[in-house]
């Protein structure tokens, strides 16, 4: 059972800066923030939005590690705001920042959709199929192996949230390198037996030093993943598939 | 909308090809250097051993334990670099290639203080050094190949002053080929198995392991060339002679 220590109070250091604002600087605040049991930097991110400050500007939607909404760097880490519980920092303080490699918006607020639109449309992410628009609606879908939807369930549980975009500082270097979040697309279509592109159409989209060629294999995507994807071993098999594909 | 089913063939393989060649030759290399200070420390085992390893690579056994063919050092040599050089060439593409992209990278490493963003800086760095300072060495070797052995490997550490060099190299090395063996099995995943997370944590214990043993090795081996090296001072360029080889039987080797 996770228990807060008792009459704990916290320290959060928070970067605050509005660009829209004309003459606002970058800088950290300082807030306290009484321990309750079983807080999430989220809880307590409310709290003091309602009762110390309420131009702070951070992002949720669902409060339950679904949306993704509520990455950011706490203590350093790239993370899910609603998923980290403030009794795992000992000392009491934390640092928030939004998460580096996407526009700001606003404090710990910035814009993952520009990225993500962007991402889905230079994968594709969706189903391709040439014979799709010839088939009839009222034709049944192609039966699936159950161990096959499972394993692409698995892949699908991405979320978007764009922690691994922050934590991999191959991306944060190169702005044109498609980044984990997009080889886990790949290796989620690549998988789906209803998507006929091939290898060679797959190279087209990744075989190049901004696709799977330009991952240094700094695994910060594997370690920071929140919902623990295989970020490791999905890039390491289109890589190895991207080099099998012959001219 | 781009139609991805169509669009096929246009893009390069090169992107491939460097991709491979680069873990390839890193693979080589790595097992090379390996190789190299085993034979290095034959020093540890004493003179005589060091010596005979040498003569077996310049294949004094054809010629009686005399002259040997020192050129074959020169061709190990010739193809190490050749290997060292484009593995170089293809590792430069990962770089930061600006002052921001360094500067970056920097600022991740000191907010994530994630191990294996840490490792790959040091890779870099290291490898950075060995353009330079393995460049000498090899060269030294490909143009005097008959200059190995416990006196004349020595010498070159105290008399001709390489132990600076030598001393950051062995450093170089050891950090870039453990930290490059373990990337190469995470990036292609040879042995990721059933529980690739649970075989990353072996594979980098693997690799800190190595990388002490291979420090500790190197720097003992290091310190006992120095060590015959300030002996040996005095008579610097006088080659070594095992107990019952006659200089004559020795000549154009490793003679007095």
């Amino acid at each position: 059972m996770i228990q807060a220590k008792d009459g704990r109070t916290l320290k959060f250091h928070i970067f605050r800066y509005n660009p829209q604002l004309e003459g606002d600087e970058p800088k950290m605040v300082t807030y306290e923030v009484k321990e309750a049991p079983g807080m999430t930097v989220f809880i307590a991110l409310n709290e003091i939005r309602e009762q110390q400050d309420r131009s702070l500007q951070y992002d949720f939607v669902c409060r339950a590690g679904i949306c993704g909404s509520c990455g950011m760097i706490i203590n350093g880490k790239p993370d899910l705001a609603c998923r980290t519980l403030t009794s795992k920092f000992k000392n009491g303080e934390i640092t928030l920042l939004p998460l580096p490699g996407f526009d700001l918006i606003g404090d710990l607020s910035v814009n993952t959709g520009t990225f993500n639109r962007a991402m889905s449309e230079r994968v594709g992410t969706w189903i391709h199929d040439e014979q799709a628009a010839e088939k009839s609606l009222d034709e049944l879908e192609e039966r699936m192996d159950p161990d096959l939807a499972d394993e692409i369930y698995e892949l699908d549980r991405c979320i978007e949230c764009g922690c691994c975009i922050a934590a991999c500082a191959t991306k944060r270097m190169r702005d044109d390198f498609l980044g984990a979040m997009g080889f886990m697309k790949v290796a989620r279509f690549h998988m789906d037996s209803r998507d006929k592109r091939s290898d060679a159409a797959w190279y087209e989209i990744i075989g190049n030093d901004e696709g799977v060629f330009g991952c240094m294999t700094l695994l910060g995507c594997e370690d920071n993943c929140p919902k623990d994807l295989p970020h490791q071993t999905k890039i390491a098999f289109l890589r190895r598939k991207m080099v099998g594909v012959k001219v | 909308m781009k139609n991805l089913l169509e669009d096929i063939g246009s893009r390069s393989r090169w992107p491939a090809r460097l991709d491979v060649t680069q873990s390839v030759t890193g693979l080589a290399l790595a097992l090379f250097m390996w190789v190299h200070l085993v034979l290095v420390s034959s020093i540890l085992l004493g003179k005589d051993a060091m010596y005979y390893v040498t003569g077996f690579f310049e294949l004094k056994f054809l010629t009686g334990w005399t002259h040997g063919y020192p050129i074959i050092v020169s061709i190990i040599g010739i193809i190490v670099f050749a290997i060292f050089i484009i593995h170089a060439g293809i590792a430069l593409r990962k770089f930061p290639i600006s002052w921001r992209q360094h500067r970056i990278y920097r600022d991740q490493m000191s907010m994530m203080k994630h191990s294996d963003t840490n490792l790959w800086y040091w890779q870099a760095v290291t490898g950075f050094v060995m353009f330079f300072l393995g460049s000498v060495h090899v060269y030294v070797m490909i143009s005097h190949p008959d200059q190995i052995g416990p006196y004349a490997s020595a010498d070159r550490f105290v008399s001709e002053n390489f132990w600076p060099l030598y001393l950051v190299l062995l450093f170089s090395v050891e950090l870039h080929g453990t930290i490059g063996m373990y990337r190469l099995a995470v990036k292609w995943g040879p042995f990721d198995g059933k529980d690739p997370r649970k075989n990353r944590k072996r594979l980098k214990r693997l690799k800190t392991t190595l990388t002490f043993a291979f420090l500790i090795i190197g720097i003992i081996t290091f310190a006992t060339y120095v060590k015959i090296g300030i002996d040996h001072r005095g008579s610097a360029g006088e080659r070594y002679a095992p107990p019952g080889h006659s200089s004559a039987m020795l000549e154009g080797g490793e003679v007095e």
